[in-house]
């Protein structure tokens, strides 16, 4: 989806505010949050963690500036537990007044969560741990190949960010079978596709810029394509002979 | 962005975040300690000092190191490492003229198991937006400066393999116990920022 969440590239964000010290969580809430989103998993409310990303993703845009990495999760976890039947708005918000004898004006203006009046399907339970799955197939491109990402784009669950859309780069790793977010997030089931570790030139990224970079991403194939310009299928005979 | 003169508790996630944590005890789906366990895990046992050690050992034992640069995942088994988010981890090495640094634009993706949980600044909008296009500038302004030859690797963790940079060891720390050596390693030389 063309989300608040994609942000490579976005310009008007300022200065990165580097605190050098290790601390984890900067209030006990967020470890609170934390904690929620493992029980939450534990309860059955989404199945995989490509769903708990894309709850994220889809929360109100602008609490996901302003409410920071934990009010973040807050939002996709609410999300989650009240898609799942498992606690309604109703119960937090009454909770909230207990907790809060004043509350501040703005108290419900941005609330994170966008729950659903009809979620996605909740798919089946994963078979195995982790997201790797051995496909019986050989890998659709190799090291070295030249490849373009799709242009195209629905709202829905993707990793493939905005600004390595249409693109063209070069495989620089091959790495098996991977569950498919696009569809594991919706309920679809896992169907999984090879990724791989595509290098682009940072001047094809971005025209003008540092030609001294490189930006390597780890894309599924359903994003990939080889590329076939003429033009290169022509140096390619050449360089081969 | 995240500056915000609201203490944290008082913040309108803060709040909503603990009448949610209140109903999940009462209705039986989170232990109340839990939430202290979380704090413990991450701040003594899962952290940036599992990274370090295995930087340390790469810096000593160079078959280690080849090992680590060609199969991360299964050189760091003999870690004993908690923590999750690695089930597929690619070491990728500085030298004098190449610089690796990390991010994940779309979340926060980030290899716990061996560097923690992450700081506050590579969640935030401005390092996720930025070090892709203008990462020269941005090391530049958190405190790297980087000569002009030198070649950036970006890595944008877009998928589910994850990332650590493996720095060039200081020129001053020859002869140093493997131990003394992971007390030279910070965090943020192994997320790319540093060197």
């Amino acid at each position: 989806m063309d989300g608040i969440h994609d942000l490579g590239g976005k310009h008007g964000y300022g200065d990165v505010d580097h605190e050098v010290s290790g601390t984890v969580f900067h209030a006990r809430w967020e470890a609170a949050v934390f904690a929620m989103v493992n029980a939450g998993a534990r309860a059955g409310a989404w199945h995989n963690f490509d769903r708990f990303r894309h709850a994220v993703e889809r929360i109100d845009p602008v609490a996901y500036l302003a409410h920071g990495y934990y009010g973040r999760w807050l939002g996709g976890l609410e999300t989650l537990l009240v898609e799942a039947g498992l606690v309604t708005t109703a119960e937090i918000e009454q909770r909230l007044k207990r907790v809060s004898q004043s509350p501040p004006v703005s108290f419900n203006e941005h609330v994170a969560a966008r729950p659903k009046a009809q979620p996605d399907p909740m798919g089946p339970l994963p078979q195995m741990a982790g997201s790797q799955r051995a496909i019986p197939v050989p890998s659709e491109f190799k090291v070295g190949d030249r490849v373009t990402t799709a242009t195209e784009v629905q709202d829905r669950h993707t990793r493939l960010p905005a600004y390595a859309r249409g693109k063209s780069g070069r495989i620089a790793g091959v790495h098996g079978g991977w569950v498919y977010p696009d569809d594991n997030a919706h309920g679809r089931g896992e169907n999984p596709c090879y990724l791989y570790t595509v290098t682009f030139d940072g001047l094809e990224l971005w025209p003008g810029g540092d030609p001294l970079l490189t930006v390597s991403l780890d894309l599924f194939a359903p994003y990939l394509k080889h590329v076939t310009c003429p033009a290169n299928d022509a140096q390619d005979a050449q360089e081969s002979k | 962005m995240s500056k915000s003169h609201v203490h944290p508790e008082n913040l309108p996630q803060a709040l909503r975040a603990e009448a949610l944590e209140a109903l999940l005890v009462e209705k039986g789906l989170l232990v109340a300690s839990a939430v202290d366990a979380v704090i413990t895990r991450y701040s003594e046992r899962v952290g940036p000092m599992n990274g370090a050690r295995i930087v340390a050992r790469a810096w000593v034992d160079p078959e280690f190191r080849q090992w680590l640069l060609e199969d991360g995942t299964a050189a760091i088994g003999q870690f004993d490492l908690e923590g999750g988010q690695v089930e597929k981890l690619v070491v990728v090495a500085n030298s004098a003229k190449i610089h690796n640094v990390v991010v994940c634009t779309l979340c926060s993706c980030y290899p716990w198991a061996v560097l923690g949980l992450p700081p506050t600044w590579y969640k935030d909008p401005a390092y996720r937006s930025r070090i892709v296009r203008e990462p020269r500038t941005v090391l530049h302004e958190m405190g790297l400066a980087l000569q002009a030859d030198v070649q950036i690797r970006v890595w944008d963790s877009s998928a589910e393999v994850r990332y650590m940079v493996l720095p060039e060891q200081p020129l001053d720390s020859a002869g140093m116990t493997e131990a003394e050596l992971a007390e030279r390693v910070s965090r943020d030389v192994m997320i790319g920022v540093a060197r």
